[in-house]
């Protein structure tokens, strides 16, 4: 019963709503997002600035 | 399920089922952050009259003291406290259901806890005046970074109890179709929490070592860049809390509902994507990195992230406003202003923070977060004015309006001096309109922050400076003296009620 019901609502959450739902998703997002624009691009400019000469 | 409905109560004002572990966490975790309140309104005092040049009240070391400490137990302890006891009702009452593994809450909690108490006593015992960003190369002892990380593994362990509890409420069926528009949000409060805490994990651990002795040297900018990854991105969660809360106070103050779930789900996502990038703008004055590292970061993509506050900042009005005049406050254009409830202090409180969340802090924001003009302001007092309006007059404000309802919701209590109550978000609101306008002001004078004496009277060449920097710095005085009194009474009146409120349960 419980899962006759479960499986009615999936077919009717339109596409971009269960997108939305898929909080996972959400994260992997933000994640890459946020770690290549803003750490792993920041990082490898310093990373590659010319030390000063001892 | 084995769960007896014992373990249940129903709550007789708005209907919700709460969980009785999940309740008891609420409190604990409630009552705490107060309890940091406190300790960071009376440090508040202090530094504010320190920073007002007439009065001048503290010595140089106990200034830079106490500030630390007033960052920490306000920015980390208050805010982070209130947000897990926040947390656990939207994935437990909001949903229907229970929280998935109290024990571990508990584990949270303690972990915060004792973390917390490490960190402040080694501030005031001198061994950590570091200020709450600890740049290297300043060494706090290692205790403090200790405290820190175990803060941040409780947090991190109640957000997994947040992600464990709504996979569980979804899997037994206690809601159905997508999480309630405020839970939503404060999932995604939760997902910008995990990315602050990887940042923090990278930063503070290896700074943690670096204060054993065991590694040898960290990279003063590196540490600049990963650590506003945390310090940053942490602000976000805050501002994603703030603004669940602002849906929540709508509905239990007017009875709105979001006109839009589409358009507020997408601004929350915006966040989720786009917010914690601006974290650049702490590194605009660095030498260090491209222009155009700092130029993507804090302008193009960040302003989706602007875009999605925007329009929070109109839906919640909106729905305030739709909820109203369905109670028949339909005449011209501003009847449902005029008849709105101003006297419960929830909604002055949801107002308050609306308007100068965006008006003070946002503003400001922009402003700063664009390259050519963060020179003028970056380490002036114009910054601490700005995120005076966003984490105090936002957030806080917004926090303390929904304690209103939390003490007679989940206390069970009557709020005490109801006459007092009806005043406090406005003495609160108009001491941070002096406080923050007072710094901004000061700072576009190149007034710098963390600074105990601007004139170096004890120097050879004393500095002078434009008499209205006297001005900006006697309100930042006086309106600190205002906010500090609107803050003892929300204290007054929270720690009152549930000492000798009525009992409704
Ligand atoms: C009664 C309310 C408050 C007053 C009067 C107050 C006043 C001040 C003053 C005077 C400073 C020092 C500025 C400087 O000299 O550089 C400061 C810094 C700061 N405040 Fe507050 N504050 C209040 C509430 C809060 C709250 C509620 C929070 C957080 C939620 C907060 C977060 C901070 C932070 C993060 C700093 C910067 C610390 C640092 O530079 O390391 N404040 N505040
Ligand atoms: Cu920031």
């Amino acid at each position: 019963m419980a899962e006759e019901k479960k499986a009615q609502e999936k077919e009717k959450i339109p596409k971009m709503q269960a997108l939305y739902d898929d909080l996972f998703f959400i994260f992997l997002l933000g994640a890459v997002v946020l770690v290549v624009f803003y750490t792993l691009w920041g990082v490898m400019e310093l990373a590659n600035l010319p030390l000063w000469p001892r | 399920m084995a769960v007896g409905e014992l373990d249940f109560r129903t709550c007789p004002v708005t209907g919700l089922k709460i969980h009785r572990p999940a309740e008891r966490l609420i409190k604990i975790n409630a009552v705490t952050a107060v309890v940091f309140l406190l300790v960071g309104g009376i440090v508040a005092l202090l530094i504010a009259l320190t920073r007002w040049p007439a009065v001048h009240l503290l010595p140089a070391v106990y200034y830079y003291r106490l500030l630390t400490l007033h960052g920490i137990a306000m920015l980390v302890a208050w805010i982070i406290f209130f947000e897990i006891a926040a947390v656990y009702f939207c994935c437990t009452a909001l949903l229907n259901s229970r929280l998935a593994a109290p024990k571990l809450g508990w584990l949270a909690y303690f972990l915060m806890l004792i973390g917390a108490a490490i960190v402040a006593i080694t501030i005031l015992a001198g061994k950590a005046d570091v200020m709450f960003t600890s740049y290297v190369p300043l060494k706090a002892s290692p205790w403090y970074y200790f405290g820190v990380i175990l803060f941040a593994v409780g947090a991190l362990i109640g957000i997994s109890l947040f992600f464990a509890s709504v996979v569980k409420a979804k899997n037994e069926g206690t809601y159905t179709g997508s999480l309630p528009l405020v839970s939503f949000g404060v999932a995604i409060a939760c997902i910008i929490a995990v990315l602050t805490l990887a940042h923090g994990a990278i930063i503070y651990i290896p700074t943690f070592l670096w204060s054993l002795g065991l590694i040898q040297n960290i990279d003063a900018a590196m540490y600049r860049i990963i650590f506003w990854g945390f310090g940053h991105s942490s602000q976000q969660i805050n501002v994603a809390a703030m603004i669940s809360i602002w849906y929540l106070l709508s509905t239990l103050t007017v009875g709105g509902k979001p006109l839009n779930q589409k358009v507020c789900r997408t601004a929350f996502i915006l966040y989720a994507l786009f917010i914690n990038i601006a974290s650049a703008h702490h590194i605009l004055v660095d030498p260090g990195p491209s222009a155009a590292w700092k130029v993507w970061n804090t302008s193009y993509a960040m302003y989706l992230a602007v875009l999605a506050s925007l329009i929070h900042a109109f839906a919640v009005p909106a729905t305030v406003e739709v909820a109203l005049r369905k109670k028949g406050y339909t005449k011209g254009l501003f009847e449902w202003l005029k008849k709105a409830p101003w006297g419960d202090p929830g909604f002055s409180s949801l107002a308050i923070s609306i308007l100068l969340f965006g008006v003070m802090g946002g503003i400001t924001g922009v402003i700063q977060g664009t390259e050519q003009l963060n020179i003028r302001n970056h380490n002036t007092l114009n910054i601490v004015g700005h995120f005076h309006g966003t984490v105090v007059a936002g957030t806080t404000v917004a926090f303390m309006g929904l304690t209103y309802y939390v003490i007679p919701l989940i206390f069970q209590r009557e709020i005490i001096s109801k006459g007092l109550a009806k005043l406090q978000p406005y003495i609160y609101g108009i001491g941070l309109v002096l406080l923050s306008g007072g710094m901004i002001l000061a700072g576009m004078f190149g007034v710098p922050r963390r600074h105990w004496d601007i004139t170096f009277a004890a120097t050879q060449f004393p500095m002078s400076w434009d008499p209205t920097v006297s001005f900006a710095l006697g309100l930042l005085g006086l309106g600190g003296v205002i906010a500090v009194i609107g803050g003892a009474i929300f204290i007054y009146i929270a720690v009152g009620s549930l000492l000798w409120g009525k009992k409704t349960g």
